[in-house]
């Protein structure tokens, strides 16, 4: 199990330089360069030579590449060209308000959707399992931001049952009034996600020899499936949460500009609108970083609660 | 001693995938007829749009649904109706060709490593990996940033984001392939590797590439949209459903159907190619049929 843990945390290594490089690559994709992109074509040669010195692109692409791998893996992300604080400190600034909505919706996300896809599998081929599939399917065809502005539509415009945008309050009720649509919007999404693999997840294990086995010796169906067919169901439902995680980041870029909620949405449509390249770069870091953490910790998680993985390997 | 020699090894190719979907689950129809309409509807959208997409008619501004403008109009008065079906060709195309692009380059590049294994198959898969690490949207978002947004650009940023699935569901194939008689027999028989992969293996991944295709078409439209709704999608006035949601969101308070018609429009088309898609999975796995 230890040998394991630290080849799995070893292999963290190299993806990150790996996404470093992919990053690097990417920002050089800009036509000219980020200098011209920024300051536009009639920018005086001066200021443009100024801002490369700055950006250092007037050095070779080589060196440009190491130290852009030095200061990204020393934590040195770089400055907002906008309001000249650093990457890290800006998205200090607003990641709770992020992780808390990314929290809520998991959790949303991962108790109905496993609810929905255990009734679903006991109730195979009968009207629950039907409904749900439906649901599902409707679930996963919503991009984040249209099931977003609909429920916006719904339930502040129409209903008018909750604020159109969410403000900075210090009251803990309105604090959660403004959590609860965008939390629901992604949280409904992830639901049809999770229901579906929990569902085919249930499938597989109650067709296993020793359900059948259990079955055949008289454990009543409710036994069977919380004490025998839930526990190993489960345990794909662990990857396939923290899988989801870079999904639901992603959803919740959009579902943060919907709501006008301050995240890292706001953060990045701000840098989008500026032209804001060292900005940009720093959050497609920040973010990428998010997500190989996730997944190193997913499979770690997994390897706990399978045996099985750790040995195999 | 030629290719029939190799055929009679081979395994016999199965029935079309999509002929067993559409026998096996009427659920599917459903999803191909709503797609079928759309695309019918895009095709012909010059002669079916009751109204110019981009002709404003300041009098008629944000005029809710009417027996003359059955959807609405916007807040130049352009026909919501008309501007929807002009967006159709928008969405369709740029899913349609940004997926082939990513299909064609991550599968080749998913036989190659499969085929050739060792140093090359881990290096690509090793970048495949990063790039699965990365949410589609914000790759997107990235590469659209840093092009610029066009119609061609879209499309780059959208099949980068989606070649990596491809070359996944290729390798894994290709190296079952490979170990099987009828690939060994193409070997000894001199082929040349190229001969091999596209005429003896390709043939028989084909039908699981084109699942993940059509799966992968619904994720580029929601893409392209997303991308449109934060001012990075195909530039106005040009109709795109994304950039009308995008426009309509600032009169979400009174004008509820300039947000409303373009997200169906999305959505329904969407789920028509995730219907037609789950279909193909179900007909082509037998383990996902069995579960279903």
């Amino acid at each position: 199990m230890t040998g394991y843990v630290i080849r799995r945390l070893l292999l963290a290594i190299p993806t990150l330089i790996a996404m470093l490089t992919m990053v690097f690559v990417l920002v050089r994709l800009v036509p000219g360069d980020a200098a011209v992109a920024m300051l536009g074509d009639r920018a005086s040669d001066a200021t443009l030579q100024a801002l490369r010195a700055e950006l250092g692109l007037d050095q070779p692409i080589g060196v440009q590449y190491l130290k852009f791998i030095k200061d990204m893996l020393t934590g040195d992300l770089g400055r907002s060209m906008v309001s000249g604080r650093t990457v890290l400190d800006e998205v200090a600034t607003v990641l709770p308000y992020t992780l808390e909505l990314a929290a809520a919706a998991m959790l949303i996300g991962t108790l109905l959707g496993v609810l929905l896809g255990i009734i679903a599998a006991i109730r195979r081929d009968q009207w629950p399992d039907y409904l749900s599939r439906i649901l599902s399917l409707v679930g996963l065809s919503f991009p984040g931001f249209v099931s977003a502005i609909l429920m916006l539509l719904a339930f502040a415009v129409w209903l008018q049952w909750l604020p159109v945008m969410s403000r900075a309050t210090s009251d803990p009720i309105d604090h959660l009034r403004n959590l609860l649509l965008p939390a629901l919007n992604l949280g409904l999404i992830m639901t049809a996600y999770i229901a579906r693999v929990t569902r085919s997840s249930m499938l597989d294990v109650m067709g296993e020899d020793y359900i059948r086995t259990a079955r055949a010796k008289g454990v009543r169906p409710r036994g069977l499936i919380i004490r025998h067919a839930l526990g190993n169901a489960l345990i794909p439902i662990v990857t396939v949460v923290g899988l989801y995680f870079g999904t639901l980041i992603g959803n919740s870029v959009l579902t943060e500009i919907v709501f006008t909620r301050p995240g890292l949405g706001k953060l990045i449509l701000g840098a989008l609108q500026s032209r804001d390249y060292t900005m940009l770069q720093g959050l497609m870091v920040v973010f990428a970083t998010f997500v190989i953490v996730v997944n190193t910790v997913t499979d770690l998680i997994y390897a706990l609660v399978d045996p099985r993985v750790s040995l195999a390997r | 001693m030629t290719d029939a020699a190799v055929s009679q090894v081979a395994p016999r190719r199965q029935p079309s995938p999509v002929f067993t979907a559409f026998r096996r689950n009427r659920f599917s129809w459903i999803g191909i007829g709503l797609l079928a309409v759309i695309i019918l509807l895009a095709v012909f959208a010059p002669l079916v749009a009751p109204y110019d997409p981009l002709k404003q008619n300041i009098l008629h501004r944000l005029s809710p649904p009417s027996a003359q403008y059955w959807l609405g109009t916007d807040s130049y008065g352009r026909d919501v109706l008309s501007r929807l079906l002009y967006g159709a060709r928008i969405s369709l195309s740029i899913g349609f060709l940004s997926v082939l692009i990513a299909m064609l380059v991550g599968s080749a590049l998913g036989i190659l490593a499969g085929y050739i294994g060792g140093v090359f198959d881990q290096i690509v898969m090793g970048i495949v990996d990063v790039m699965l690490s990365f949410p589609t949207l914000l790759l997107g978002l990235m590469v659209a940033a840093m092009l610029g947004a066009s119609f061609e650009n879209l499309i780059i940023a959208i099949a980068i984001t989606e070649t990596a699935p491809f070359a996944r569901v290729a390798r894994a194939p290709t190296i079952a392939m490979k170990r099987r008689d009828f690939v060994e027999a193409g070997r000894s028989l001199g082929f040349s590797p190229f001969r091999i992969m596209g005429v003896h293996i390709l043939p028989n991944i084909l039908s699981d590439i084109v699942v993940v295709a059509s799966l992968w078409m619904a994720s580029a439209i929601r893409t392209e949209a997303s991308l449109a709704f934060i001012g990075l999608g195909v530039l106005p006035p040009t109709a795109t459903w994304g950039g009308m949601i995008r426009e309509g969101f600032e009169n979400i308070l009174n004008a509820w159907w300039l947000v409303v018609f373009p997200s169906l429009a999305i959505l329904l088309t969407v789920l028509a190619l995730n219907i037609l898609g789950d279909a193909l999975r179900d007909a082509i796995d037998p383990k996902a049929r069995s579960a279903q």
